[in-house]
């Protein structure tokens, strides 16, 4: 016992005397925490303070006019409220199946596609914004055949979404038990095509047989909801496959594997073990991607119109208000906005926080 | 027969990993499969697990066709060689989870995992995850998961590759164990022979995709089929020889070349092992190859000589401490070592 406590000393001298000598001497120390402080007091404290003193300055009743009274304010608090859990929703499965395939899978144009997935990040968001009216707008390459009979699309669209979905879900939930396997079901590429061609066919007939959509009605697409979800769903695209792929790869498929050979389906496989080892991973990139969808400014602005009560999200209408000289509701909705994400951030601390203890990826990689 | 591999061929891009293997495991037989690193046994075993898929041949078990069978339908135990333990659930939901997923009711999943871990001796630790057990009880607790499901075979990959010496030598011992009380049929990948020749009931030699040979551990040690194998299962001295009218020669020193050796070739190899020599002060005869103790290493049950022979080649010679110690050899003392055991390969093998 003794040996040990004494072999244990001197490391911790050691480790004062180089923390000693590594120490710069005191003003530098207290100069540059100083300094630091400073600059961000100046840009951040002091304007992200001034934003809530300048929207409660006139009392907390007027505060509450400006958010509640205006039906305009109103309605772009809703909108921003559909849009950005539209936009959440398509990234995160755009984004894990992306993720997914990048990581576990090698294939021909796999640097490519990763590359893709940045170019929302590199692409100005304005730009984004103009491909989109360039596309689907009045003088765009669809814009006439959308203003005509717009709604005829419709069913082709939501058929192939459904076809669409289940191809993935007839592979990974694999419905029939391998003794069942005769026949037809023994070959599964077939019958997954097979079906979902049979549900393409299904849903199709259902929407021109109740007549869903409206016949030669025009379908707005610039300067409407739709268009305002494709543009942030577009800029904010990245976020959830770059969480994710390095993850992933740290991860590695052992232990997919090892489930698969335990007995497991896709379907148990990926809710067992997928998800629970990229869950920090998916958290982190869902509420980077909600921050910068809701603050989405310049693709939003373009595609929007700004027309006031229809097509103004919260960041639209914060500017319009501070174009009318209307600076206590400009800076009561801004109030909100900045709330908003001051949650987010917390809400990520606390995650990172919490990482380390139970995350996949620092947990025990030993190898 | 449990498995059955029939003319398996699996190629990464250039690369062949295997090329047309057959193999047969006997029912409850403990079978080691080794050989070098790209050698092609984690591929072989991967795919009798379903993991990976064959280019062409199949696999059978018990005359039942499962080439392409999916890996959860096989019903195999695999064992991965970093033991892929589920890092999010314990030890008890790790054991427990192939017969979860198989929705047995949860009371028998709780009986099957405490029989488990009364098996691996891991009583007590159901609680904790796998980031909190060391690198050994790690591995028993991957081995009970591949085992609660009750396969129809287990298949370890490298199962002791990341443990250390100790470790791996007391869980050998256990592995062996185990199988004599389960009787499963198993297989397991090695790169150690001395793991494979201890552990095994038959050893699969296998080099650049092809299996050299298969045989108990005592045939695949003392009759090589080829001289990889000679090689590849423990040390080995190798001479080249000139063949001239019927006897080879080792330096001067002539031996008789055995009948299957060609005698129109012009030279032959011979691999003799370090402890089949018989070592004199005198010479005897010429049956005698002669040189000087360059080095020695007295440490141990035997002692390793390096003998420089007169053309120049190293001889590893081991013998008793006995012996040693009744010749009193020292360093650059002249020595006639005389082979006991001789194996002869035509030069058109390569290693």
């Amino acid at each position: 016992m003794s040996a040990e406590t004494i072999s244990e000393k001197p490391p911790a001298i050691a480790v004062a005397s180089v923390r000693k000598i590594q120490q710069d001497p005191a003003w530098v120390r207290w100069g540059l925490t100083f300094l630091a402080l400073a600059v961000l007091g100046v840009l951040v404290v002091i304007p992200v303070i001034n934003i809530f003193v300048e929207a409660l300055r006139a009392g907390v009743a007027v505060y509450w006019n400006n958010l509640f009274g205006d039906p305009d304010t109103l309605h772009s608090m809703v909108l921003t409220l559909t849009v950005v859990p539209i936009a959440l929703v398509t990234n995160l499965v755009f984004g894990v199946a992306a993720a997914w395939l990048i990581s576990k899978f090698d294939f021909p144009g796999r640097t490519v596609l990763t590359a893709l997935i940045d170019l929302p990040f590199s692409v100005s968001p304005v730009v984004a914004g103009l491909m989109f009216v360039l596309i689907f707008g009045l003088q765009g390459y669809l814009g006439p055949f959308l203003r005509r009979d717009g709604y005829a699309v419709m069913p082709y669209l939501i058929s192939l979404l459904a076809a669409g979905a289940f191809l993935p879900l007839c592979f990974l939930a694999c419905p029939v038990p391998a003794r069942a396997r005769r026949g037809f079901w023994r070959h599964p590429r077939l019958v997954a095509l097979g079906g979902s061609a049979v549900v393409f066919g299904l849903f199709f007939f259902i929407q021109q047989f109740f007549e869903l959509w409206p016949h030669h009605k025009s379908l707005k697409i610039i300067f409407a909801t739709p268009g305002l979800v494709l543009a942030t769903a577009f800029v904010t695209f990245p976020f959830v496959a770059r969480e994710l792929i390095p993850v992933m790869e740290a991860v590695g498929v052992d232990e997919e594997l090892a489930a698969l050979s335990l007995g497991a389906s896709g379907w148990q496989m990926f809710w067992h073990i997928t998800v629970p080892n990229i869950k920090w991973g998916l958290v982190y990139g869902i509420i980077l991607c909600n921050a910068r969808a809701m603050g989405e400014f310049g693709a939003v602005s373009v595609v929007s119109g700004h027309i006031a009560g229809k097509t103004d999200t919260m960041p639209l209408r914060i500017e319009k208000l501070f174009q009318e000289y209307n600076l206590p509701g400009c800076f009561a909705v801004a109030s909100v906005l900045t709330l908003l994400a001051i949650l987010t951030l917390v809400a990520k601390t606390k995650l990172e926080s919490k990482l380390p203890a139970t995350a996949s990826l620092h947990g025990k990689k030993t190898k | 027969m449990s498995i059955l591999v029939k003319n398996v061929t699996k190629t990464f891009g250039n690369f062949t990993a295997l090329d047309n293997v057959s193999l047969e495991v006997p029912d409850g037989s403990l079978l080691a499969l080794l050989g070098p690193s790209g050698s092609g046994k984690t591929t072989l075993l991967r795919i009798i697990a379903g993991l990976e898929v064959a280019d062409s041949g199949t696999v059978l078990h018990r005359e039942e066709d499962i080439t392409h069978q999916s890996a959860r339908d096989r019903k195999v135990g695999f064992v991965f060689q970093h033991y892929a333990l589920f890092r999010h659930m314990t030890v008890a939901q790790n054991i427990g989870y192939g017969l979860r997923v198989r929705q047995a009711p949860k009371a028998k999943i709780r009986a099957r995992v405490e029989e488990l871990l009364k098996l691996i001796r891991l009583e007590g630790l159901e609680a904790r995850y796998p980031g909190q057990l060391s690198g050994g009880q790690r591995q028993r607790v991957a081995l009970a998961r591949a085992l609660a499901a009750q396969p129809r075979v287990l298949l370890l990959d490298e199962p002791f590759g990341a443990l250390d010496a100790n470790v791996r030598r007391e869980l050998r011992q256990w592995l062996r164990n185990l199988h004599n009380t389960l009787q499963m049929t198993s297989l397991f990948v090695t790169h150690d022979q001395e793991e494979a020749l201890e552990v095994a009931d038959r050893v699969v030699v296998m080099n650049e995709g092809r299996i050299e040979q298969v045989g108990t551990p005592n045939e695949v040690y003392h009759n090589p089929a080829s001289p990889f194998v000679h090689h590849f299962l423990g040390n080995v001295n190798l001479f080249h020889c000139r063949v001239e009218e019927g006897m080879a020669y080792i330096g001067n020193t002539p031996v008789q070349l055995p009948a299957h050796v060609s005698r129109d070739a012009k030279t032959t190899r011979v691999y003799i092992r370090p402890h089949l020599f018989e070592i004199e002060k005198t010479p005897d005869g010429n049956k005698s190859l002669h040189g000087t103790i360059k080095h020695l290493n007295p440490a141990g049950p035997v002692v390793k000589l390096e003998v420089t022979s007169d053309w120049g080649d190293t001889i590893n010679v081991e013998i008793p401490n006995e012996r040693y110690r009744a010749l009193q050899l020292q360093k650059g003392d002249e020595v006639y070592v005389r082979p006991k055991e001789m194996k002869f390969f035509s030069d058109d093998y390569s290693i």
